[in-house]
C-alpha cells in the first residue's frame, strides 16, 4: 500500500495550484501582505500599543500629533494620533480587524444566500428560476452600493443613532451580505446550467437521489471554483462597501472604528493641516483591498472557471 | 420588436410598483405624522380623531392606494425639514447633481476612449501596461478616498522637502512634488447662472467650473478604470475579426481602419454598459457629493437621513428609482434597436 503514504500535503505540493503559486511573483507578494495584515488584525490587542477602546488611556493633550519624522512628534506614537489623543497605529490595527471582519462576514452570508438561490434557480428552473434572477438582475441594476446605502439609511432611523451604533457590525454583515448576493447567485446558476446536463447528475437521477441530495452533495462540490474565485473578490468588495457606508456615516460608530470610519474622522481635520489621520487608514485600507483583488486575478487565471460577467 | 416592447415596459412598472411599496413600507413604518403636526399637549382622543381623519387607521392597502394615487399626481408629501412639497426640493437639488455627473462623464468620454483604443492596438507597449497597471490599482481605491488624496494635493497643496535643496537636482524634485493647492473644494461657487425653473448651472462662470474640477474628476475616477478596461477588450476582440484583415489586406490605412472601421463597432457595446453605468454612478455621487458638500441630491438625502425627514427620504427613494428604471430600459430598448441578434422576447438561452 504505497499510495496510501502520499498524504494531502505531498498531493498539494504536487498541485498546479501551488506550482503556478510559486512561479507567480505578484501572487506570492499579495499573499504575503494579506497574512501580514490578517495576522496583525488578529492579534492586534497584544500588537497594539494601545487600547483605544479603553477610554482611561486616552489623552486629549495628545491629539493630532504628526507621525515619527515629522516635527512635534512623540516617539510613543509612531504613526501619530488622532482627534482624540488614540495612537493612530493602535486604532489602524483594531480597525483592520473590524474591517476584516466584516468583509469575511458579508462574504459568508452572500455566499450562503447566492449558493442557495443560485442552485434553486440553476437545478430547478422554471418560475423559481424566472422569479429569483429576475430579484437579483434589478438589485444589480440598483448597484450594490445604492442597496446597502438605502437598507443602511432605514435600519439607522428606525434604530436610532445609539442602537445602530451597538450593534453595527451585525447590521453591516447583513446589509452588504443581502445587498451583494447576486453576484454570487449568478455565478453559482452560470455554473450549476453547465453542470447539470452532465452525465454523473443523470446517473444520480437514475440511482433514486432526491432533489436536494443531488443539488448539495453532487453539484455543488463541482461548481466551487468559480464561488471561490467571485468570494475572494467580493471580499474586497465588502470591505470597500463598508468603508463607504462608515464614511457616509451609516457604519461604525467612532468609537469602535473600522477603517471607514477612521477616514471619515480624519477628513474633518484635513483642512487644519492633519492629513496623517485620514490619509494613513486610507492607504492601509487600499493595500489590503489591492492585495485581495490581486489574488482573486490570480485565482481566476489559475482556476480559469467560466465565470459569469454581467 | 412590439412584444419585446410590452415586456420591457410592463417589466419596468412592474419594478416600480416595488419599489413605491417599499417607499410606503418605509414611510408607515417609520415617520408618525402625528409627531411632527401636533405638539405634546394633544389629547390622546384629539389624536385619535386626527388620525381618523387623515385615514391613519384605514386599511393597508386603501392606505397605499391613497399614497400611490397621490404619487402618480406627483405629490410625494411635505418635508419636515424644508416645509415645502419633496419633489420641490428635489427639483432644486437636482440640477447640481446632473452637471456633477455630466462633467464626470465628460472627462471618462475623453480619456477612456482615446487610452482604451491605444492599449488595444498596441498591446505590448510600456504605456499600455502602465495604464492598465493604473486601472487595475484605480479600482481599489475607494472613491471617497481618491476625493481626499485630490482635496490634499490640489485644495491644500503639499509642500515637499525630502530632497536636498542645496543641489540642483534636489530642489528641482522637490519642486516638482510640490503642489500649489488652491482649487475650490467645497461647495459650487457664488457665481451661478440661472438657466430655467431650478436650473442654476455653474457651467458659464469660471469659479463654477473651478468647483466642478476636483468632484467631477474624483467621481469619473471610479468609472474610468472600468471602461478603459471594457473599450480595450471590446477593441481586441473586434480586431480579430474578418473584416479587419479584409481591410488591411486591402491596403487601408492603419489609423482608417482603427478608428472608423473598428471603433464603430467597439462603441456598441460599451454605449448600452455605460447607460447602465450611468445609472449606478448615482449611488456614487452620494460620497462624492458628501466629501465635497456638493449641494446636490445625494448630499440632500444624507442630511434627510440624519434629520429623520422619513418623507423626502421616501421621495427621493421613488425619484432615484424612476431614473434607473428608465435608464435601464432605454438602454434595453436601444440596444434591441441596433443590436438586431439580440433575443427579443427576452428569453434566455
Amino acid at each position: 500500500m504505497t499510495t496510501a503514504t502520499v498524504s494531502r500535503w505531498d498531493r498539494f505540493r504536487e498541485s498546479f495550484f501551488w506550482y503556478s503559486f510559486k512561479r507567480d511573483k505578484v501572487a506570492i507578494a499579495s499573499f504575503a501582505v494579506l497574512l501580514l495584515m490578517v495576522l496583525a488584525a488578529i492579534f492586534a490587542p497584544l500588537l497594539a500599543p494601545t487600547d483605544p477602546y479603553d477610554l482611561a488611556q486616552i489623552n486629549i493633550m495628545n491629539s493630532e500629533l504628526p507621525p515619527v519624522g515629522m516635527s512635534g512628534s512623540d516617539p510613543a506614537f509612531p504613526l501619530g494620533t488622532d482627534a482624540q489623543g488614540r495612537d493612530l497605529l493602535s486604532t489602524i490595527l483594531y480597525g483592520t480587524r473590524v474591517s476584516l471582519m466584516i468583509g469575511f462576514g458579508a462574504v459568508i452570508l452572500q455566499a450562503f444566500l447566492g449558493i442557495l438561490f443560485g442552485l434553486l434557480a440553476g437545478y430547478l428552473g422554471g418560475k423559481v428560476d424566472a422569479i429569483l434572477m429576475r430579484i437579483a438582475d434589478v438589485q444589480l441594476s440598483f448597484s450594490t452600493l445604492m442597496v446597502a446605502i438605502i437598507v443602511g439609511a432605514v435600519f439607522k432611523a428606525s434604530f436610532g443613532n445609539l442602537m445602530f451604533g451597538e450593534i453595527a457590525i451585525y447590521m453591516l454583515i447583513f446589509i452588504i451580505g443581502v445587498a451583494e448576493w447576486p453576484q454570487i447567485a449568478r455565478t453559482v446558476r452560470a455554473s450549476v446550467l453547465a453542470e447539470k446536463k452532465k452525465e454523473y447528475v443523470d446517473a444520480a437521477k437514475v440511482m433514486g437521489f432526491g432533489t436536494r441530495r443531488i443539488m448539495f452533495r453532487h453539484i455543488l462540490p463541482n461548481t466551487l471554483s468559480p464561488i471561490f474565485v467571485i468570494a475572494t473578490v467580493q471580499i474586497a468588495n465588502a470591505i470597500i462597501s463598508e468603508a463607504a457606508l462608515s464614511f457616509l456615516g451609516l457604519g461604525m460608530p467612532e468609537t469602535q472604528p473600522s477603517l471607514g470610519s477612521l477616514i471619515k474622522s480624519g477628513f474633518d481635520y484635513i483642512q487644519s493641516g492633519s492629513w496623517w489621520i485620514t490619509l494613513i487608514p486610507g492607504l492601509v485600507l487600499v493595500v489590503l483591498v489591492l492585495v485581495i483583488n490581486l489574488l482573486g486575478d490570480w485565482l481566476r487565471d489559475v482556476m480559469n472557471p467560466r465565470l459569469y460577467k454581467g | 420588436m412590439l412584444a419585446f416592447l410590452v415586456q420591457r415596459i410592463s417589466q419596468a412598472l412592474l419594478v416600480m410598483f416595488v419599489i413605491s411599496v417599499i417607499a410606503f413600507a418605509i414611510q408607515d413604518g417609520l415617520g408618525d405624522p402625528l409627531q411632527e403636526m401636533v405638539g405634546m399637549s394633544v389629547s390622546e382622543e384629539e389624536r385619535e380623531a386626527i388620525r381618523e381623519e387623515l385615514g391613519l387607521n384605514d386599511p393597508m392597502v386603501v392606505q397605499y392606494l391613497r399614497f400611490a394615487g397621490n404619487a402618480l399626481q406627483g405629490d410625494l408629501g411635505n418635508s419636515y425639514f424644508y416645509s415645502k412639497p419633496t419633489l420641490e426640493v428635489i427639483a432644486e437639488h437636482l440640477p447640481a447633481t446632473l452637471e456633477l455627473v455630466i462633467g464626470a462623464s465628460l472627462i471618462i468620454v475623453f480619456l477612456s476612449v482615446p487610452i482604451g483604443v491605444y492599449a488595444a492596438i498596441r498591446p505590448q507597449a510600456w504605456l499600455s501596461k502602465f495604464f492598465m497597471g493604473v486601472s487595475t490599482v484605480g479600482i481599489s481605491i475607494p472613491v471617497f478616498l481618491t476625493a481626499i488624496v485630490l482635496i490634499q494635493l490640489f485644495s491644500i497643496g503639499v509642500t515637499v522637502n525630502w530632497f536636498p535643496s542645496d543641489t540642483g537636482w534636489g530642489q528641482w524634485l522637490n519642486d516638482f512634488f510640490t503642489t500649489e493647492g488652491g482649487l475650490p473644494s467645497y461647495g459650487r461657487g457664488d457665481e451661478l447662472t440661472h438657466l430655467f425653473g431650478t436650473w442654476e448651472s455653474g457651467f458659464f462662470t469660471g469659479t463654477g467650473l473651478m468647483h466642478l474640477v476636483l468632484p467631477s474628476v474624483s467621481l469619473a475616477s471610479i468609472m474610468l478604470p472600468l471602461f478603459i478596461r471594457l473599450i480595450r477588450a471590446e477593441m481586441m476582440e473586434v480586431l480579430q475579426s474578418d473584416y479587419i484583415r479584409y481591410a488591411r489586406a486591402k491596403g487601408l490605412s492603419a489609423g482608417r481602419i482603427n478608428f472608423l472601421h473598428a471603433l464603430k463597432n467597439t462603441m456598441l457595446p460599451v454605449i448600452t454598459v455605460g447607460g447602465v453605468q450611468i445609472g449606478i454612478m448615482v449611488a456614487y455621487t452620494i460620497l462624492t457629493e458628501t466629501v465635497f458638500q456638493w449641494p446636490g441630491v445625494g448630499l440632500m438625502f444624507l442630511e434627510a437621513i440624519t434629520r429623520s425627514d422619513i418623507p423626502l427620504i421616501v421621495a427621493y427613494l421613488m425619484v432615484v428609482g424612476l431614473i434607473f428604471v428608465i435608464t435601464n430600459t432605454v438602454v434595453d430598448l436601444v440596444y434591441g434597436l441596433v443590436n438586431p441578434t439580440v433575443k427579443l422576447t427576452g428569453k434566455k438561452a
